[in-house]
């Protein structure tokens, strides 16, 4: 799905440092380059505390970035100021986790649709508007009537589907979800999920689809970033990175999702994610690998292309790491069917 | 083996300013000594609410009113009907008979109050241990939930412990008085999967040494194929399957556990990527509005005017350990 030419986004390096009391720097971001190509779904992964909800502020430029570059559509803007910024913005657009706490309540659908337009759009006339409205809502699975109501009359999913409207009313190129779908029951998350789904396929629309949920982002991810204290650590396409984890960490991340079809055996780590404020000396996941030796306290490892298009950052390439995909599916259930 | 804890024709009505809404009716189950039962449902399904009631922990008349019965035999075999039970009386059998967790240990912990201080207070209260007693115990129940360094962390207040570790502290908590059955409420549901994975081998072991019996809330049918010996699925306060956990996910009969089931993303579905999941149409309905007939005929694809929209139907047996509330269960089966 990758375009031809220059990558939709690039990003070399970038690194976020929040300082704190006592001259401590807390490193949210560090080191992370990758590039997204035009219409290509990025899938990043990790636990809470991995950095991948700072990256995608930071990639946005809702926070200025400490380190690196931002490259959009060519142009660097990395350092552009607001009014710079604003006639990027509407190539860049954002959805967020709850869609309960980022919709206005005081404002009807129509109106929260409509400030994107009048800010990136200001020449726009009302019926024009109007009629920009009706489309988006119908390309997200809405209603007209519901420009007419209030955030509060809607479920969850149907919120979300409104949050995905207001990203997607000024045509951007770049979409970044940040756990657009954790918040949902199961049945609607699939809604919204296969939503996703049609969209990237119908307008050819370039995601980084933050998420905690590894199936998910294995439905609908062409590659797959895995965080970890702030640095990516594994990067490869979406089959390989499933069918071929090379990293310790991505393994564990796999081997830790309950699967419906029974209990399996599982690499159980211990303890939790490290402070980013005092994260280990060397490969940060050493404390909590179960691969580790002594060496791996020394130095970084560099994430190395241990094959084609496939990036890992562990010294140890000799590993044979499970994959989660069984050869052929077997269930403890199937027995019994 | 015989049932710890019986629950019969479990009701409950809330009333207020919005209307009336029950939030639970006519749940029937009974929990097997070892047992691991899971009620898995989506939002106001009444699986929390079930979980409340039975602890006496919802408010009362005229707001919230709870029908039913709730029977607890205790180790000695003494059998109390808490529902009917005076309060003083329930407030001895919590915490010491059924111990409780919740979904998100930060707001279930006192912030202002030190961890182990917290877990000795149930000591202190139920098996009336000394404070130094009770704070040593509540030290060596830190260390046996795999919390390290338990003689620092029962000298922490909650905000100075990760998610993961507060989650053990409540386990430790509930765990503290040895009670026969423990009410997880989504414990992991705010965890990372890391996290998760510790927590369930954790309670796991737990009740493999105490022989307790667990009564699992969650929506995660994930966790539930881990945990589960039993499943009841709720939706919209009724029961509307009940069978044994490889029954359930392998032939479920009711459709809207079927449509859950299918609607779960797996990790094998990386290999039809870009494939559409399984969605089940429409939303949960509404608690004050739930549809006449059977609550999830307006979502289901199974559904015929007749019987679906004429009569609620009722928790039918279709096998000795298997019920299911659907009309049509044996034209969709077969």
């Amino acid at each position: 799905m990758s375009g031809t030419g220059a990558p939709l986004l690039e990003v070399t390096d970038l690194a976020k440092h929040y300082p704190i009391t006592g001259g401590r720097t807390l490193r949210a971001v560090d080191g992370v380059s990758f590039t997204l190509g035009a219409g290509e779904v990025l899938g990043i992964v990790g636990e809470s505390g991995s950095g991948k909800t700072t990256l995608g502020r930071t990639v946005l430029r809702l926070t200025a970035a400490s380190a690196g570059t931002i490259r959009f559509r060519g142009e660097e803007i990395t350092d552009y100021s607001r009014r710079r910024m604003r006639p990027v913005r509407r190539h860049m657009q954002l959805v967020f986790q709850d869609p309960y706490a980022s919709l206005n309540p005081r404002m009807s659908v129509e109106q929260i649709l409509a400030i994107p337009l009048q800010v990136h759009e200001p020449g726009l006339k009302r019926a024009e508007r109007r009629d920009r409205i009706e489309a988006v809502l119908s390309t997200v699975g809405l209603f007209p009537e519901a420009a007419s109501r209030y955030p509060h009359e809607f479920s969850g999913g149907q919120r979300q589907r409104v949050g995905i409207a207001r990203a997607l009313i000024c045509n951007p190129a770049l979409l970044v979800a940040d756990e657009p779908v954790s918040a949902l029951d199961v049945s609607v998350q699939a809604q919204v999920v296969n939503l996703l789904l049609d969209l990237r396929q119908r307008l050819g629309l370039a995601i980084l689809f933050i998420a905690h949920d590894l199936a998910v982002v294995g439905l609908i991810s062409d590659r797959v970033a895995v965080m970890y204290l702030g640095r990516i650590v594994e990067i490869a396409e979406t089959t390989t990175l499933f069918a071929r984890p090379r990293h310790p960490y991505t393994e564990a991340l796999f081997s830790a999702v309950p699967d419906i079809g029974g209990r399996h055996d599982r690499i159980l780590l211990q303890g939790d994610i490290p402070s980013p404020v005092s994260p280990p000396s060397g490969c940060p996941f050493r404390t909590r690998c179960p691969y580790a030796e002594a060496a791996c306290a020394e130095a970084l490892p560099p994430l190395v292309e241990r094959a084609p298009g496939h990036f890992a950052a562990c010294r140890r390439p000799e590993l044979t790491l499970s994959s989660p995909l069984s050869p052929q599916p077997v269930s403890r259930f199937a027995a019994d069917a | 083996m015989s049932d710890v804890l019986t629950v019969t024709d479990l009701a409950v009505r809330f009333t207020g300013e919005g209307g009336i809404v029950d939030a639970v009716e006519g749940v029937s189950f009974a929990l097997k000594e070892r047992e691991t039962l899971a009620i898995v449902g989506e939002s106001s399904s009444g699986k929390s609410v079930t979980a409340l009631a039975l602890m006496r922990l919802l408010g009362g008349p005229p707001n919230c009113v709870v029908r039913g019965q709730v029977t607890l035999r205790r180790q000695d075999g003494e059998r109390l009907e808490l529902l009917s039970l005076p309060e003083a009386r329930m407030a001895s059998i919590r915490g010491r008979d059924i111990g409780m967790i919740f979904q998100e240990p930060m707001t279930s912990l006192n912030p202002v109050q030190r961890v182990g201080a917290q877990i000795a207070e149930g000591l202190h209260a139920h098996e009336r241990l000394s404070a130094r007693a009770a704070s040593d115990r509540a030290v060596s129940l830190l260390g046996h939930v795999g919390i390290p360094e338990p003689a620092l962390r029962a000298r922490a207040y909650p905000h100075q412990l990760s998610g993961g570790m507060r989650q053990r502290a409540m386990i430790a908590m509930a765990l503290a008085c040895r009670p026969r059955v423990l009410i997880a409420d989504e414990p992991t549901t705010a965890l990372d999967v890391t996290i998760q994975a510790q927590i369930l081998e954790l309670i796991r072991a737990l009740q493999k040494e105490t022989g307790m019996s667990v009564i699992f809330i969650t929506h995660n049918l994930g966790v539930v194929a881990e945990v589960a010996d039993r499943v009841l699925v709720m939706y919209a306060g009724q029961v509307v399957e009940d069978a044994p956990v490889a029954t359930l996910l392998g032939r479920p009969l009711m459709p809207y556990s079927a449509g859950l089931i299918a609607s779960v993303p797996r990790l094998d579905d990386v290999r039809r990527r870009g494939g559409r999941l399984a969605a089940i149409p429409g939303n949960v309905p509404d608690p004050r509005a739930r549809p006449a007939g059977c609550t999830f005929h307006p979502r289901c694809a199974h559904a015929r005017p007749d019987p679906c929209e004429a009569a609620r139907p009722a928790l039918e047996a279709a096998a000795p350990d298997h019920a299911v509330r659907c009309a049509r269960w044996r034209e969709i089966a077969a």
